[in-house]
């Protein structure tokens, strides 16, 4: 088989708050192969979320390695991970995290702006990523003129309009209600089974963690085996 | 470039406190404008003076006047090339608030001496022919609606009584920058009530202007003209005309300081408006910051939002501004007519307007920027919004 799309070894990560030093993880490996569902879960506080925005290049590990196909982004300098980040992640947030004064179609545009792309081709790419997500029609409409599952079926698009190597989602559907959270679920499974698109999804919730090929759990700093 | 349509979207987003901002930045910026306009308008007549002449005034004071024999003598100095004298003769016209200056002259040599005042002939043939006649500049003729004829009764103070003149005439300046807010009359009027009612105030001038054949020469022609009355009992103080008026001016410098701080208080509180809506407007979106740096924008990016954000303010508020000022001004120049004859914008005060209003936009950004670059992407999406 081939080298893990995502590795992380080893990796400790420490937060300083004033003097206090909060340890949130502790030598933490984890390998997730090309085209994997892995879904991260874990109580509040585990440290999911640190997990995930280390794997995302948002932030830097005190120790330990990452390496996202091929590269090991905590060598990265601030400006290259920002244009690696770029290229390879698609970031879904709990919030959707819509820029307000955007339209849909200017949110999901938004990635591509940093692109060489011209504006005709950034055209076909948003449309392309809003039919995925069933809101072509809604293109023109702003964040707060839409509900809250279309707003996150908007950042899903905005996540993989620039086509990126894999898909990072924090508790995607944590602010949905079952029948959003469904559609938004449907979604993610179907990026991964038609686009074969690789994700790391930090949920507490069962079901949504049932759509995944894979769960792991952090529990006390400390990943374990499922 | 392409992050402009946000810059845009950003800047009305929250359209009232923009608008407010806006409006604010604008009036701080007429504020500006005028307090500068006034400060340049009150040096403009220095400015305007003519390089070939003096004026010969009592070393003592400028109150205090000087012999009518003093003329020939004067006359006499070699580069002199003519003479005229004046005095200030105040009064009251209705009353205080109805200020405009008032002079005793020399009909024929004055206006000869001055050719920036512009009369007909016929006006000053009328003007000499009858002794209580007077000429007035257009623009007072214009506040106070005199026409020629009409007789103008003033109140006097320095010379007691009550005093007619009859308007005779009515003179244009020969350039935007000529004051025409004078009312002129005849000297030997004064003179002739002078030697009735209290002669030993008679046959005297408050100064005398000289011209000189050659610019060059003022300066030797003036310590001839006080060489010439040293040791006398009225004493001669010899300047150019710009020295003259720079020193009259100069009497009032501690109000032109004072409007002067107080114009640079202005863009500190201009710039106290927009630090202050910047680093509210930064502060709410630092999320959205986060989230841009998340999709790989940079803080090149997000600091150019800012910037761009605080300059449109600035200089949308700042091109209000300057259009604004421009009917102020007039609004003030009317108002103001008899003591700042020349109440213009001059380019210079705009440029520098303009520019005050960038540099604040500029540095309101600063703060904001700053934050926004050394915030932690996830510190950022912390941020409940
Ligand atoms: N930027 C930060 N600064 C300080 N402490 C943090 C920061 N981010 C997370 N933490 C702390 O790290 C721990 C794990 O947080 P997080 O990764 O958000 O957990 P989870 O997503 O599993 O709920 C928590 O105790 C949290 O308070
Ligand atoms: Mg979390």
């Amino acid at each position: 088989m081939a080298e893990p799309i995502v590795q992380v070894r080893n990796v400790t990560k420490i937060y300083k708050r004033d003097t206090m030093d909060i340890p949130v993880l502790q030598n933490i490996s984890l390998d997730v192969p090309e085209g994997e569902f892995l879904a991260l879960m874990g109580p509040s506080g585990s440290g999911k979320t640190t997990l995930l925005n280390l794997v995302a290049g948002i932030d830097r590990p005190n120790n330990g390695s990452i390496t996202i196909a091929g590269s090991d982004i905590s060598k990265l300098n601030e400006s290259d991970l920002a244009k690696w980040r770029a290229r390879h992640v698609g970031f879904v947030f709990q919030f959707y995290n819509l820029i307000p004064v955007l339209t849909a179609y200017e949110n999901v545009e938004l990635p591509l702006l940093l692109t060489h792309l011209s504006k005709a081709e950034r055209k076909q790419h948003v449309e392309a990523a809003l039919s995925v997500v069933g809101l072509a029609d809604r293109m023109k409409h702003y964040p707060k003129q839409l509900s809250g599952g279309q707003e996150q079926r908007v950042a899903i698009a905005r996540a993989i309009v620039t086509d990126p190597t894999i898909i990072v989602a924090d508790e995607p559907t944590g602010d949905l209600d079952r029948k959003s959270a469904e559609d938004v679920l449907a979604l993610m499974e179907q990026l991964n089974q038609e686009f074969k698109k690789t994700i790391v999804m930090v949920t507490h919730d069962p079901q949504a963690a049932e759509k995944a090929h894979k769960t792991r759990h952090l529990d006390k700093g400390e990943l374990s085996q499922n | 470039m392409k992050i402009l349509k946000l810059i845009i979207k950003n800047v009305f987003r929250h359209k009232l406190r923009t608008f407010l901002t806006i409006l604010g930045v604008a009036i701080a910026v007429m504020a500006f404008g005028l307090l500068r306009t006034l400060i340049t308008s009150w040096y403009a007549g220095a400015n305007a003076a003519a390089p070939d002449r003096l004026v010969t005034r009592n070393s003592v004071s400028f109150i205090f006047p000087l012999p009518l024999s003093y003329r020939d003598q004067i006359a006499r100095v070699p580069g002199v090339k003519s003479v005229t004298y004046e005095n200030w003769f105040g009064g009251v016209y209705i009353d205080q608030n109805h200020f405009f200056a008032r002079i005793a002259c020399d009909p024929k040599t004055m206006l000869a001496m001055y050719p920036e005042y512009v009369l007909p002939p016929d006006q000053l043939a009328a003007f000499e022919k009858e002794r209580d006649a007077c000429i007035i500049g257009q623009k007072l003729a214009d506040e106070y609606h005199f026409k020629i004829g009409d007789i103008i009764p003033i109140t006097g103070d320095i010379f007691p009584g009550q005093w007619q003149f009859v308007v005779r005439g009515i003179y244009h300046g020969k350039t935007p920058s000529t004051e025409e807010t004078t009312m002129f009359f005849q000297w030997d009027y004064l003179n002739e009530q002078l030697l009735k009612t209290s002669p030993t105030r008679a046959n005297q001038v408050g100064w005398y202007a000289v011209q000189v054949n050659d610019s060059k020469d003022a300066a030797r022609v003036s310590d001839a003209i006080d060489a010439l009355f040293a040791n006398s009992s009225a004493e001669t103080k010899t300047e150019t005309e710009k020295a003259f008026q720079a020193g009259f001016i100069s009497m009032s410098s501690a109000i032109i300081t004072s409007l002067q701080v107080i114009s640079y208080v202005i863009i500190g509180i201009i710039f106290l408006v927009l630090a202050n809506t910047m680093i509210m407007t930064a502060r709410e979106r630092i999320r959205e910051y986060a989230v841009l740096k998340t999709l790989g924008f940079t803080t090149k990016h997000i600091v150019g939002l800012i910037f761009g954000e605080s300059l449109s303010i600035a200089i949308l508020g700042g091109i209000l501004g300057i259009l604004i000022t421009f009917p102020m001004a007039a609004f003030f120049a009317i108002g103001m007519q008899s003591f700042i004859p020349m109440f213009i914008v001059e380019p210079e005060t705009l440029l520098l307007a303009g520019t005050f209003a960038i540099a604040v936009g500029i540095i309101s950004a600063i703060f904001p920027a700053n934050r926004a670059m050394s915030m932690q992407i996830v510190d950022g999406l912390r941020q409940v919004g």
